[in-house]
């Protein structure tokens, strides 16, 4: 079982009101024809030692939040706070020494990982960009690195194509944790993995979550791996957050009814359970042209007239739990 | 974490196996025109790099007394109308060609990589005014282009390097300003952005290497082109002027007037540019099949 989270005095993270509407762009003079709104007013915060699971469909923006969170998109509005610090509007060079707090792993493990170094020269990189080692000491450095998350060593000369999948995200979790970061932004981390191996790697992340009290944004489509590794999950639809509430009650209580569907359609592994065949159907629809009121009307069992016309605001459903739902 | 260690083993043992010379004798034997392809370039480079030990005339010594003769003995190739050993004049003429070629491909190169790079990496306004230009330069043919060139700088071998780059540039630019635009949203440059590390260092770092293969398949297959068109030039009179000895002079001063009489003038010469790029197409399709099979037709 693993601890509740500690959140005392300022948050690791804190977001507020993010949003990222990305234009299109059409014809010769490149007029902006529309927007994507990837990122339509989303808030939440991490403390120290703690995960929050962010979860969503294909296309619901979660991984906007998480680029944008780390400055790598810039953001069209809201706030982003680092261990207090308000890092939303900071230029490059003012940002450099923040950017030591909040590292990323990514989806990809092959694409992440630079094809022509080694994979000594990619973890010792982050070291060398900021100055924090030279010579030996960075082959120590990187050593130890490697020794964290499981790799002999000796394998620092090899190149990434030498290396499986899940070795991959081993390595891209070393160059994460080379500059000692207070959080982590997670991205989709074992979804491209073995699921044997997927255990591995979520274990290996539990551990050094323990061990050096690193913060999670751990941004994920599959709600299984999300309850394994969170302590408190948002769920994400259409660039917003619908419901937001700690794993437990999460699970047993689900509110917003896309929750729900979304807990339905989780698989569970025995033949003999009968479930109610979840009623999610369709896409989701375009964040170019969301639908009006609340975005998940158009795919929900409950909807009546007010959801069509009038956007439902976050607000607080009980201990921990809050919800954007008319109807709950 | 002990129970769930993996002992990783990766498949680097058998990597580390394969050293420099077993790769390249497993590709030789895989492309056996290529390695045609090769050992033709590599005879041309020792004739350019020994000249001085494999001939026995001086390629631009005058002699009236010894003008025209048939190859035989003392002349294995000839003289021309001069009485200047062919043998030694198309041995020597390789320096010049392998000087040009190799010149103007690095020339070019070197200056479509800063172009493709600048374009692909950077975008907006930048890659707008550079790719119009690279259209301009594209829209001539290369021996065009490089006759203007020629024309306007003037007979000289460095003239001559400098003209055949500059056309060579936009075919170079255009693939690296591709693969740039495909790196550059490649999450391995976004974990170097993570970690603050500056555009230039990024793209020089880690777009630069990632776009050298086909940068080597390309200047290969120019080489061949440049070497052509320094031939081209100096029969229009317009490449390397005397007295370097060039291929493409050679054919000029004896084509009309001797071809019939002492026929050995127009043809050697001519073996020696067919073969010469016959030798670097052969190579540089191999390299492009082993090197990047993207790239294959």
């Amino acid at each position: 079982m693993q601890p509740e989270p500690h959140v005392n005095g300022v948050p690791v993270l804190a977001v507020h009101d993010l949003k990222k509407h990305f234009p299109i762009r059409t014809g010769l003079l490149q007029r902006a024809a529309g927007k994507v709104f990837a990122v339509d007013g989303v808030s939440f915060s991490i403390g120290a030692g703690e995960t929050l699971g962010l979860v969503g469909e294909t296309g619901s923006g979660k991984t906007t939040v998480g680029r944008t969170v780390l400055r790598l998109i810039e953001p069209t509005a809201g706030r982003i706070e680092l261990a207090g610090t308000d890092i939303t509007h900071l230029d490059r060079s003012a940002l450099r020494p923040y950017r030591r707090q909040m590292q990323i792993i990514f989806q990809d493990p092959f694409s992440s990982l630079d094809p022509r170094m080694s994979v000594g020269d990619i973890v010792a990189e982050p070291l060398r960009v900021h100055g924090l080692a030279s010579g030996r000491e960075v082959r120590e450095r990187v050593a130890q690195l490697f020794e964290r998350v499981g790799l002999r060593p000796a394998q620092m000369d090899y190149y990434p194509h030498q290396f499986s999948g899940g070795q991959r995200q081993r390595i891209g979790i070393a160059r994460a944790l080379a500059l000692r970061p207070k959080l982590i932004v997670a991205d989709e981390p074992v979804s491209a993995l073995d699921v044997s191996i997927q255990a591995q790697v979520l274990n290996l992340m539990h551990d050094l979550q323990q061990e050096m009290g690193l913060s999670y944004l751990f941004i994920s489509h599959n709600l299984a791996v999300v309850e394994h590794i969170s302590h408190r999950i948002a769920v994400m639809y259409l660039g917003r957050i619908v419901e937001y509430a700690d794993k437990r009650t999460l699970f047993t209580r689900p509110l917003h009814p896309y929750t729900e569907q979304l807990l339905l359609a989780v698989p569970v592994p025995d033949p003999r359970v009968k479930r109610r065949r979840p009623v999610l159907q369709g896409d989701v629809p375009s964040p170019i042209n969301p639908p009006s009121g609340c975005h998940f009307h158009t795919r929900c069992p409950y909807a009546v007239e007010r959801c069509r016309v009038e956007v439902p605001l976050l607000r607080e459903a009980g201990a921990g739990q809050m919800v954007a739902c008319h109807l709950r | 974490m002990a129970i769930l260690d993996i002992t990783p083993t990766p498949t680097a043992e058998v990597a580390s196996a394969d050293t420099l010379w077993t790769k390249i004798r497993y590709h030789a034997v895989a492309h056996p025109l290529g390695l045609a392809g090769a050992v033709i370039m590599l005879v041309f480079v020792f004739a350019a790099v020994f000249a001085d030990f494999i001939t026995a005339y001086d390629p631009v010594a005058t002699n009236a007394a010894i003008s025209l003769l048939p190859p035989g003995h003392a002349h294995p190739l000839g003289t021309d109308a001069m009485g200047r050993d062919i043998y030694s004049r198309i041995v020597y003429g390789a320096r010049i060609s392998l000087a040009v070629g190799l010149g103007s491909t690095a020339l070019g190169s070197i200056l479509g990589v800063i172009l493709g790079l600048a374009s692909g990496y950077i975008g907006g306004w930048i890659d707008l005014v550079i790719q119009r230009i690279v259209d301009i330069l594209q829209a001539m043919p290369l021996l065009v282009l490089a006759l203007v060139m020629a024309a306007s700088l003037g007979p000289a071998l460095g003239n001559t390097i400098v003209a055949i780059a500059i056309p060579l540039i936009p075919y170079t630019a255009r693939v690296i300003r591709s693969n740039t635009l495909a790196l550059r949203e490649q999450p391995f440059v976004e974990a170097a952005r993570a970690v603050g590390m500056s555009e230039l260092r990024i793209a020089v770092r880690h777009v630069l290497p990632n776009t050298l293969a086909p940068l080597i398949v390309i200047a290969t297959a120019q080489l061949g082109a440049a070497i052509l068109t320094e031939a081209s030039l100096s029969f229009l009179g317009l490449g390397v002027p005397e007295p370097h000895p060039s291929w493409g002079r050679m054919l000029s001063e004896s084509a009309a007037e001797y071809v019939r009489v002492a026929p050995w003038l127009v043809v050697f010469p001519g073996l020696a540019i067919s073969l010469a790029v016959f030798g670097t197409n052969l190579f540089g399709d191999a390299l492009r099949d082993i090197l990047d099979p993207r790239l294959r037709d």
